[in-house]
């Protein structure tokens, strides 16, 4: 038995993703919550769409840009508050000391809230593209295969910054739960979601273009204005998720560690 | 040494700091495989940090401590799934059924026959009528007996308890010490009880350290203790220890 907590158990993943998914059958709430917000965005930013491209150039003219935007934006934010909120859950419930004392390990762990965050971005993005076929007749599922890197991009930056959130509440307790709710809205104006990066101040460009998410909305624009698939941009992307997703796990360990040490770990407070 | 002689829990100049606060200041104890032992002190005595470097959850200042020869936390993993713990500290998910809690424990522990597991344990502990109800829903006896199900899903070898009865009526309190002792017989477990309730620990352990501020204030029989206190409970004890009056020490040793 490795002493190290290196070994890997899909039957533990598979208990805790078990955990999770009774939960969600449990509470009817936890599920409309899922699709709530995302329709509303998506009902939002269409209609704005609707009336820009009635009344102005070219470019806003292009079809469904607004929409594609707050779609990507949407698998980005919800797939990091599933990951925290699955989380979250074990700390509102005071379960967490009982994980920790199980033979589970944190990357077992860590691949169980993975698995949910896609869950819980299906169940709430299906219906929302669904309904924006039927109200704005932008299909989302015939962007293809880049809708598969971009979703993979998206999901690896969503990843990476869950650890890192679950590690300042393993360390910091109930008191960085704001984190969990927040922390991505950072990325809103600096990986330019609904405008190019050009639009950003010269020394501001250069932040932008060192967070994955910006390459993949570069991309999103550059197939519905110009008709192209930028490769390039996406496997830029995946290069700087790569280095994101690795130093997340190394600040989690780390926070883990430190969790020890202040005796964060059963308490779960504040 | 060999496998025979390992301790069940060995701790050796154990101390653990919060910033400037010594929560338990250099203490030393070795657990005999199959023996339960109590572990008294009052409020902020460093019980419940003693028994999260025990289980790996704290990590020391200085001094180590081992389970069935594994340094924690460091080889947590090597035996994490021979032992288990109650505590107040921690809860069961509320809005899952209790059979649903106990699955997900028994699956991470790798327990072999899970309804089988979870049907013995229901009966033993009366909690059959309940498995199907929302853990949540539950009276806080209910909750206590559904915990210690999960306490002992996976047969430990090492049970920690926490104030396993706190929140007991005494008829309830007295028949999960009964159940407690019988496992222990059964299976040859070790348990280690931290309790404020002096007649539990009177009751169901052969030995009983005492702590106060972080150090082990006494560590004796119930009834040797007894006899060299010149007391006739072991609270009447406890209250000489607290007022200062203890006869132990560890550095004495």
């Amino acid at each position: 038995m490795s002493d190290t907590g290196v070994e890997f158990s899909i039957n533990r993943v598979a208990a805790m993703v078990r955990r999770y998914w009774y939960l969600l059958r449990s509470s009817w709430p936890r599920v409309l919550d899922l699709v709530y917000w995302p329709t509303v965005q998506m009902l939002m930013w269409g209609f704005l769409q609707l009336y820009v491209s009635q009344n102005g150039g070219p470019l806003v003219r292009t079809a469904g840009i607004f929409i594609g935007a707050v779609l990507l934006w949407d698998i980005l934010f919800r797939g990091q508050l599933g990951f925290s909120i699955s989380f979250l859950e074990e700390m509102w419930s005071r379960n967490l000391g009982n994980l920790m004392m199980s033979p589970l390990r944190p990357v077992e762990f860590i691949a169980a809230l993975m698995i949910m965050s896609i869950v819980r971005l299906l169940i709430g993005m299906i219906p929302v593209t669904l309904l924006a076929l039927a109200f704005f007749g932008f299909n989302f599922w015939s962007l293809g295969f880049p809708l598969v890197a971009f979703f993979c991009n998206l999901m690896l930056t969503s990843w990476a910054i869950g650890i890192f959130v679950a590690g300042l509440l393993l360390r910091n307790g109930m008191g960085a739960e704001s984190m969990a709710w927040t922390i991505m809205f950072l990325f809103l104006p600096l990986t330019c979601v609904y405008y190019p990066v050009t639009v950003l101040p010269h020394w501001l460009q250069y932040v932008s273009w060192s967070l994955p998410p910006t390459y993949v909305f570069e991309g999103m624009r550059a197939l519905l204005i110009d008709h192209v698939f930028r490769a390039d941009l996406m496997l830029e992307a995946f290069a700087f998720n790569i280095v994101l997703f690795a130093g997340a796990s190394i600040a989690f360990l780390k926070l883990l560690q430190s969790a020890r040490v202040q005796g964060s770990l059963l308490q779960g407070g504040e | 040494m060999d496998a025979q002689n390992i301790p069940a829990v060995a701790a050796d100049n154990l101390v653990k700091h919060y910033k400037s606060v010594a929560a338990v200041a250099g203490i030393s104890f070795r657990l005999t495989p199959g023996s339960m032992t109590g572990l008294l002190g009052g409020n902020g005595a460093g019980k419940t940090t003693t028994i999260a470097m025990i289980m790996g959850l704290v990590q020391p200042t200085s001094g180590t401590v081992s389970v069935l020869g594994a340094q924690m936390p460091q080889q947590r993993y090597r035996v994490l799934h021979r032992m288990n713990f109650e505590s107040p500290y921690v809860a069961m998910p509320l809005r899952l059924t209790v059979r649903q809690n106990l699955s997900v424990f028994a699956q991470l522990y790798a327990v072999d026959d899970i309804g089988e597991r979870i049907a013995s344990l229901a009966a033993d502990l009366d909690l059959t009528e309940f498995l199907d109800r929302q853990t949540g829903k539950l009276s806080a006896g209910q909750k206590t007996r559904v915990s210690l199900a999960k306490a002992l899903l996976n047969r430990p070898e090492i049970l920690l308890l926490d104030e396993p009865t706190a929140s007991l009526d005494p008829d309830t309190a007295d028949w999960v010490r009964s159940r407690l002792d019988s496992y222990r017989i059964a299976h040859g477990a070790t348990i280690l009880l931290a309790s404020h309730n002096m007649n539990e620990v009177e009751r169901l352990c052969e030995r009983v350290i005492i702590m106060k501020t972080g150090r082990i204030e006494d560590d004796d029989t119930p009834a040797r203790l007894l006899n060299r206190y010149g007391r006739e409970t072991l609270e009447q004890v406890f209250l000489d220890v607290a007022r200062g009056q203890g006869q132990y020490r560890e550095a004495a040793q």
